[in-house]
């Protein structure tokens, strides 16, 4: 424990800045891979237990996009879009054989393809660390912010991720697909009853989901390094995110996600070796008193 | 559902003689097979069948307190290696620290379980399916990183080193690899007998009532919350014994005894063996450590091969194998029945 460099920390306007910053990139990029786990939890009512597999084959598609092109802008498409297209065929020829099925079937197809994804990804790529390094349009002077380090990528991070959030929002508020989504995650039996393909709606939910969990890969990848497995930490932490938020809840994801942030970036000043255990601990704390989560309404 | 409304209740008088006469049937089964486990260093010499078994035990006990969870009672923990690596830890540092004996260091470490089991059971059993899946989940995190960051206690990411002493009691030296052996049998067998008791008396009826149909139970006044709590507390009892034979097998303790990944092996090794049988997740360890040493000897991609083989369970099957089993005997049983 090191409670002197927390508290010192929080005395200086630099320190704060900087490890706030940190914190909200650990947030956002949670958000992104929780909002689609909780949209597919939503939804479907599948726990994707290989969602982090997808933030893993984002990062890779965007170092082969970026190699490829030199455009990080590219880089983030090949991410996202790759991720989607891999989570499409996933949702279509396996997830969809396991729909009402019980919980630990589901969790086993799924804890299958992180061990298939994971050693994939070994087989393409190599089983060694891998480094994008920062995009050149980004290697510049940080920007200071009252005293504090604030690297400009970071800022587009949390653009990004912000963005990300008010559309899906919006789009899930007001668009006619959004409604229809809203309606079958509510009934799905209506909504096919009332013409609407449900299947069609379940793949493509899907697939958004691992878009945005590739596009978090993506993002991920120039500030963090590459390796078979990455996913899992981030899927693990993603859980405690939705978990905490209340499943199926997009401002509890948001919530979730910037709350656990913080935690892990403040936390690691004042506890460097038990920073996992603070989330955890939140995590139960959270629980205990609220078992839906923040945001929850549905007593799952 | 009919064997389901067989409760401890006053009208079941017919099958309060069964069970007895069933418990008689267990005790002889056990006992023969332990005397086959007991006679395989006699009659093979070859240490690394020992070693296999030893493993066997350690994961076939693990396993098989956790399908009293999954199985019998619907309660899906993904944290129960939690209790496995605190039994791991805790006997590993009381032979370590305390200079006990090794009985009196296992009925201590048993005690330490069971007062955790029961804190974190009593905040668990009240949520429901995936949440309780999750927060068992983050149990088993929490307790990780305890070891992880009390480097002074438990060595860190090292894990316990420096060996465990093993002093003779009862004329028993587990530093001999035999007597460790049969040591090992000893307690699985035991374990074994122990929980099937628990899965045959009325109280497992009653859990299999709460998995079915959770309101009802608790109509007829049974107290549900107790009754998981119990099995919770019981449950993580045996998984701690199994985490035991694995401090001794390798002489210390490691923080992967205690990460999640051992409660997903043990989840896994109930879906292989199936469970709906007493003895599926036995079946299921003995087939998941064949898979597990074949498939790291043969192949450095051992995650697809794992992988295929889990989906070909999950989704080909769709039972474990001991279900699968039971169901082809039935059919055939059946069918002999019609020609004759």
């Amino acid at each position: 424990m090191d409670l002197d460099a927390l508290i010192g920390c929080l005395g200086s306007s630099a320190c704060v800045v900087t490890q706030t910053t940190s914190g909200l990139i650990i947030g956002m990029l949670l958000f992104l891979v929780a909002v689609g786990l909780t949209l597919i939890f939503g939804v479907l009512k599948i726990v994707n237990f290989s969602h982090g597999a997808f933030y893993m084959f984002g990062a890779y598609f965007a170092l082969t996009g970026y190699q490829l092109t030199g455009s990080f802008v590219v880089a983030l498409l090949f991410g996202a879009i790759g991720a989607a297209i891999i989570g499409l065929i996933f949702e279509r020829v396996f997830i969809s054989r396991v729909y009402g099925r019980d919980v630990l079937m589901q969790l086993l197809v799924c804890y299958a393809f992180v061990l298939i994804f994971d050693d994939s990804v070994k087989l393409i790529w190599g089983a060694e660390f891998k480094s994008m390094g920062m995009p050149a349009a980004f290697q510049v002077p940080p920007w200071f912010i009252a005293g504090g380090v604030v690297p400009p990528f970071y800022i587009l991070l949390i653009s990004v991720a912000l963005v990300v959030a008010a559309l899906l929002g919006i789009g899930l508020a007001r668009s006619r697909l959004g409604k229809v989504i809203r309606a079958a995650a509510h009934n799905p039996d209506m909504v096919s009853a009332l013409g609407i393909n449900t299947a069609m709606i379940y793949g493509s939910v899907f697939a958004l989901g691992c878009a945005l969990a590739g596009l978090a890969g993506a993002l991920a990848a120039p500030v963090r390094s590459m390796t078979p497995g990455m996913g899992f930490s981030v899927l693990i932490e993603s859980f405690i995110v939705t978990v905490i938020g209340g499943m199926g809840s997009i401002l509890g994801a948001l919530i979730g996600a910037l709350l656990i942030g913080l935690i892990r970036s403040f936390g690691s000043l004042g506890f460097p070796l038990f920073t996992d255990g603070l989330m955890y601990l939140f995590m139960v704390i959270v629980l205990v008193a609220r078992p839906t989560g923040l945001f929850g309404k549905d007593v799952a | 559902m009919s064997e389901l409304n067989v409760e401890n209740r006053a009208g079941a008088a017919p099958f309060v003689t069964r069970p007895r006469r069933a418990a008689y049937t267990d005790i002889v089964f056990a006992i023969i097979g332990f005397a086959i486990l007991a006679a395989l260093p006699f009659l093979f010499d070859s240490k690394a069948l020992l070693d296999f078994v030893i493993r066997c035990s350690a994961f076939g006990l693990f396993a098989t307190s956790l399908n009293l969870l999954v199985g019998y009672t619907g309660l899906i923990s993904f944290g129960h290696g939690m209790f496995f690596g605190l039994g791991a830890y805790g006997f590993g540092l009381l032979m370590q620290r305390a200079n006990v004996s090794i009985p009196l260091a296992m009925v201590c470490t048993l005690a330490i379980t069971a007062v955790a089991a029961v804190v974190i059971g009593a905040i668990c059993v009240r949520l429901k399916e995936i949440y309780f899946a999750f927060v068992t989940l983050a149990f088993q995190m929490l307790i990780h990183s305890v070891i992880l960051s009390w480097q002074s206690l438990t060595g860190g990411d090292q894990g316990l080193r420096g060996g465990i002493k093993r002093p003779v009691f009862w004329g028993i030296d587990l530093t001999n690899h035999v007597q460790l052996y049969i040591f090992s049998c000893a307690l699985l067998v035991i374990g074994l007998l122990l929980m099937r008791q628990i899965a045959q008396s009325p109280f497992g009826y009653t859990l299999r009532m709460i998995r079915d149909n959770a309101t009802r139970a608790s109509f007829i006044g049974i107290n549900v919350w107790r009754a998981k709590l119990t099995v919770f507390v019981l449950a993580a009892l045996f998984a701690s014994v199994g985490g035991m034979i694995m401090s001794l097998f390798v002489s210390g303790a490691y923080p992967e005894f205690a990460y999640w990944t051992i409660s997903g092996e043990g989840i896994f090794i109930n879906m292989l063996g199936g469970v709906t049988t007493f003895l599926g997740p036995m079946v299921g360890t003995v087939l998941l450590l064949i898979l597990n040493d074949t498939a790291t000897r043969l192949t450095e991609h051992y995650g697809i091969v794992l992988g295929v083989v889990i989906l070909f369970f999950a989704l080909g099957l769709r039972k474990g194998l001991m279900d699968f089993a039971v169901d082809w005997y039935r059919a055939w049983r059946d069918k002999a029945k019609e020609q004759s």
